[in-house]
């Protein structure tokens, strides 16, 4: 299992060149081309500074803009949903590769959460001129935080990731069930409401169960409020992703040598 | 002999079916937290069964046999990409597989992405393919289109760009599975030059094929699969003849079938009522059928060779005889033999009765024998088919066969038309030949 593991790194120029072919394919042939990376993230900023300031207004003190506050934990969620239904799906419509091609076939699923996190990385860059003009993001050392909630959540992500497209090639229910499941997991999570609600208080004990949400917070205390408090909570996340990721490495390669049969 | 480049050392394959799992199977397999049992096979299929072989360093190893023969899934053995059930495979240096050309392929981005791309999956470093880009694109013959979306491209085109990257990645050890079937005439040629380069440079190529002209003239051995097992390996004619012998094996088997069917049909179908057709009328009407009166009845007809045993196949200029053994219910005095050859086409190739050759009938008593004998079956290769017929002089028919038999006729030579006269060829000494191979 480690020597894959080191092995995989052998293969960083075929990562590299496989998540710079999703990006370029994604667009390809439409008329704005990769420009549709920004544009879909502004899009969507727009439709929900409307959507909440116009016909559903949330006035809280301390989230306004809201729409910038739900974007600061929308955009890693779209990371990470985008990345888990992606992968999932990635070995069965790579099957060609893995049966005609000797290839390690966790790279497909790594692929799937890079390419997302490219994705995430251009978000940013539409979030962070937002929120500076509304004067939500200063620059100070809580800013060190956040390429340690990208590292968690890329461990966090990838330990999934790759024990669902290992498990889904014998269950390919998982691909329904996950959308379903990913639905019901996005309410669950504090983005589109704040924890600092009276009512979320209420359930604190079960959103603490939810891994997600330590992400959510994290995100929008360094995005958006600024003194980061929740950093145990994310360090203690970091760690669980770790061995999460042994895990799901581990079920992945007990499951490998199936693959080439079974996709 | 020098070390082995691929050994496989009682290797069986055995491919798991995974049975018809269902929603409900992963909510119990959750439940039950067996996942893991759970995949464990419900059923099994026995690919490969204890194969042998190794393949000298700098030699070319032909595999072959029927389709469903497991060859494809020796070469992804070897190729790393399955694992065996059982046994060993080791291979030494740097594998390149032509199984699928142009796997991986994106067709969205161009031609040019695609082979850096497929380069990298192959185990070639940016730098190496940017050397050797240009000598993939020549290869390819690609060289205006290299910079369109591959899903531009014709399926050949696609085809020739995956052969040229996956020639080019310099391997050890060369694994090609039916691939020279891609290309126009031109293209075939460059590879099997390509090969050829191959041998001459002493790298080992595993070629899976059904061409056994490419097996004979390629590979320095060869190993013929049947079923998952090795059937017979060494000699690549020798195996080639082995092989050809158990393919008529199953032709004779498959005609006896179609013959017995055929024969069985007509038999149910015709009601004795059925119009007498005039035979004559008929002649160039391809419709199998039995009709006939039945005073004197066919019972059975066979084909011999030359020994006197009954087959299916025979071989351009060899004896061949049709026996039909017949019974009349009653003597009769008015009887007349007849036999047509067709093609598969339905053409007839030859016709004939004893009363066209002048033989005048004088009496046919209870259990009867007839026998058309053929010196020389000067046939070119095709199935072909045969009417037998009883029948009055005035073409009313006792019993008439049509098109119930068929027999298989083989040839080494691939000539084309119906008939092949004996001939020879003589040359004034200024007309000059090659000797033949072998």
């Amino acid at each position: 299992m480690f020597s894959n593991l080191a092995n995989l790194f052998r293969y960083r120029g075929l990562v590299q060149s496989l998540v710079a072919r999703e990006l370029k394919a994604r667009y390809r042939g439409s008329v704005l081309g990769f420009f549709w990376s920004f544009v879909n993230p502004v899009m969507l900023l727009l439709v929900y500074s409307f959507v909440f300031s116009t016909i559903i207004p949330n006035r809280t003190e301390g989230l306004q803009p809201y729409a910038l506050f739900m974007f600061c934990g929308i955009l890693p969620w779209t990371w990470f949903s985008a990345s888990l239904s992606e992968a999932t799906n990635s070995l069965i419509s790579g099957g060609n590769l893995i049966k005609k091609v000797l290839f390690p076939a966790e790279i497909l699923p790594i692929v799937s959460v890079l390419t997302n996190m490219v994705n995430f990385f251009l978000g940013l860059l539409i979030l962070v001129p937002s929120l500076m003009y509304f004067h939500r993001l200063h620059l100070s050392f809580a800013l060190l935080w956040f390429p340690v909630a990208v590292l968690v959540q890329l461990v966090f992500t990838m330990a999934l990731a790759l024990a669902l497209a290992a498990l889904t090639v014998h269950f390919r229910d998982i691909r329904d069930l996950l959308a379903n499941l990913l639905t019901l997991w996005f309410f669950a999570t504090p983005i589109i409401y704040s924890w600092t609600q009276d009512n979320v208080k209420a359930y604190k004990s079960l959103f603490d169960l939810n891994p997600f949400t330590h992400l959510a917070i994290s995100y929008q205390e360094i995005l958006f409020f600024g003194p980061v408090g929740h950093w145990k909570w994310l360090l203690a996340l970091g760690a669980a992703s770790v061995l999460l990721f042994l895990a799901g490495y581990w079920l992945f390669d007990r499951l490998r040598d199936s693959f080439a049969e079974a996709v | 002999m020098m070390t082995p480049a691929i050994q496989l050392t009682n290797v069986s394959k055995v491919y798991r079916r995974y049975g018809g799992r269902q929603f409900s199977t992963l909510k119990s397999a959750l439940l039950q937290r067996s996942i893991l049992r759970d995949l464990q096979p419900s059923e099994t299929f026995p690919a490969l069964t204890d194969v042998s072989f190794s393949v000298p360093k700098g030699s070319t190893y032909g595999v072959m046999g029927r389709n469903g023969s497991s060859k494809s899934t020796a070469l992804k053995l070897v190729a790393g990409i399955t694992k065996p059930t059982s046994g060993t495979v080791r291979v030494e240096g740097r594998i390149s597989a032509l199984i699928e050309l142009g796997a991986g392929f994106h067709p969205e981005i161009s031609g040019r992405e695609n082979v850096f791309i497929n380069g990298i999956m192959l185990g070639l470093t940016k730098r190496e393919i940017q050397q050797r880009f240009d000598e993939i694109v020549d290869f390819a013959e690609l060289r205006e289109f290299i910079d369109a979306p591959v899903k531009t491209y014709s399926s050949g085109m696609y085809m020739r760009l995956g052969f040229a990257v996956a020639i080019n990645v310099n391997p050890d050890v060369l694994l090609v599975d039916e691939v020279l079937a891609v290309g126009d005439e031109g293209f075939t040629h460059k590879c099997l030059d390509k090969f050829a380069e191959f041998k001459r440079s002493n790298k080992t190529i595993l070629l899976v094929t059904h061409s056994l002209g490419l097996i004979e003239r390629f590979c320095y051995e060869a190993i013929w699969l049947d079923g998952g097992r090795a059937m017979s390996h060494g000699d690549p004619k020798r195996v080639v003849g082995a092989y050809l012998t158990k393919v008529e094996e199953g032709e004779e088997l498959l005609l006896a079938q179609t013959t017995a069917r055929a024969v069985e049909a007509a038999d149910t179908a015709a009601a004795p009522a059925d119009i007498p057709r005039d035979p004559t009328s008929n002649m160039f009407q391809a419709t199998e059928g039995r009709w006939g009166s039945r005073e004197v009845e066919i019972t059975d007809v066979a084909f011999l060779d030359g020994g006197g045993q009954p087959s299916f196949v025979f071989h351009s200029g060899d004896p061949i005889a049709v026996r039909v053994k017949l019974h009349a219910a009653q003597p009769v005095d008015d009887f007349v033999f007849g036999i047509g050859l067709f093609n598969a086409d339905g053409v007839c190739c030859y016709g004939t009765n004893t009363y066209l050759e002048e033989m005048t009938p004088q009496r046919l008593t209870g259990d009867a024998e007839a026998t058309f004998a053929i010196d020389s079956l000067d046939l070119v290769e095709g199935t072909y088919k045969l009417d037998i017929a009883i029948h009055k002089i005035d073409g009313f028919p006792y019993d008439y066969h049509r098109l119930l038999y068929t027999f298989r006729v083989k040839s080494r030579v691939h000539d084309v038309g119906i008939y092949r006269p004996h001939h020879h060829w003589t040359f004034s000494p200024t007309v000059q030949f090659k000797e033949p191979l072998g």
